[in-house]
């Protein structure tokens, strides 16, 4: 799932400084999932807004609504008949369902009330952890389950590098060197000739938003 | 026992402090309320095991919220006893009062009558 952490406070405050009805768009998915831009932090952030302009006496009126999700336009329509009564939107959805958001409508202020972080695995309540790029070049086939991109502070693709020192990485002991653990796993596997393959560099250059399409899922040609 | 306590303390029952939620806290405040304090089970003694613990996590949580708004965060506040201490029930209830009359009122309180949607 897609991980993110609310904005500070006082950043959130100042973005919106210049207005006065604010519609709060919370996203049902993966931040409501990782509990940073759901219906009840939209309702603690709603809240907090409300008292702090208060405090200023500078009030504004704002209210709150949280569709299913905000990166797709299915469930964005539910917004179509509010927006118009507001000055600005706030968005807790990550950067996707923010971008989709403002470019639904786009004569209204978007403004970001959560930072998007990674794509991660949650440990426990309220823990997360990261595990995946989004590379574009999945190599866990090679390296038994454990994306080096990721998980090495390099990122490297083929390794280790010289950095690894007893199972830790260079640039902290209690960083587990990914190459370290990835050989321990292949080799459990019986599969160390993996760790042979070279994996070509990918390419990070003059990248442009990336497009897929699935599979059947094609629109057919107009004629 | 019937011990005296501070009359303008209006106990909300809940269930366990577990059910307490960081929102139900923030209303209070938001709703011009002068503080709210939580009374737990103590801890190590909740009949559901972190319900109290649980709780405490979320009134430190709400204090920070109220400071980043502006206001004092030791408004709300988490004390623990045990069903059987009712002389501490009304002592807490009597020091929350003094410490709230301390702080003073709540500068919300000109704006109680406006609403909030969400």
């Amino acid at each position: 799932m897609i991980v993110a952490q609310r904005k500070p406070f006082d950043e959130i405050k100042n973005l919106i400084k210049d207005y006065k009805k604010i519609l709060n768009v919370g996203c049902g998915t993966c931040v409501a999932v990782c509990l940073a831009g759901g219906e009840k932090e939209v309702a603690v952030l709603n809240a907090e807004l409300d008292m702090a302009r208060k405090l200023e006496d500078n009030p504004i009126e704002i209210d709150g609504f949280t569709v299913e999700r905000q990166c797709d336009r299915e469930y964005l329509e539910a917004l179509d008949s509010k927006v118009k009564d507001f000055d600005a939107l706030l968005s807790m959805a990550c950067g996707a369902g923010i971008q989709f958001l403002a470019e639904r409508y786009p004569d209204k202020p978007v403004f970001p009330a959560v930072d998007t972080t990674f794509i991660g695995v949650n440990q426990d309540v309220g823990w997360y952890e990261e595990r995946c790029r989004s590379c574009s070049s999945c190599v866990l086939g090679l390296t038994g389950g454990i994306c080096p991109v990721t998980m090495c502070a390099k990122g490297l693709y083929n390794g280790p590098c010289g950095g690894t020192n007893q199972g830790s990485c260079e640039i902290d002991k209690n960083q587990p060197c990914a190459w370290f653990m990835i050989y321990e796993r292949l080799s459990a596997q019986n599969r160390l000739d993996c760790i042979l393959e070279i994996t070509p560099p990918s390419d990070w250059q003059n990248q442009v938003p990336r497009t897929v399409i699935q599979p059947g899922y094609k629109k057919p040609e107009k004629v | 026992m019937r011990l005296d306590y501070p009359v303008n303390v209006k106990i909300i029952r809940v269930p366990c402090t577990g059910k307490v939620d960081v929102m139900h806290l923030m209303r209070t405040i938001q709703m011009g309320a002068d503080g709210a304090y939580v009374v737990g089970c103590l801890e190590g003694s909740c009949h559901y095991k972190q319900g109290n613990l649980r709780a405490r996590e979320r009134v430190m949580h709400v204090q920070k919220l109220l400071e980043e708004v502006g206001l004092e965060g030791d408004r709300v506040r988490m004390y623990n006893l045990s069903s059987g201490e009712g002389p501490t029930f009304a002592a807490y209830a009597k020091e929350m009062t003094e410490h709230i009359k301390k702080l003073g009122p709540n500068p919300l309180k000109k704006w109680s009558t406006a609403t909030n949607k969400e």
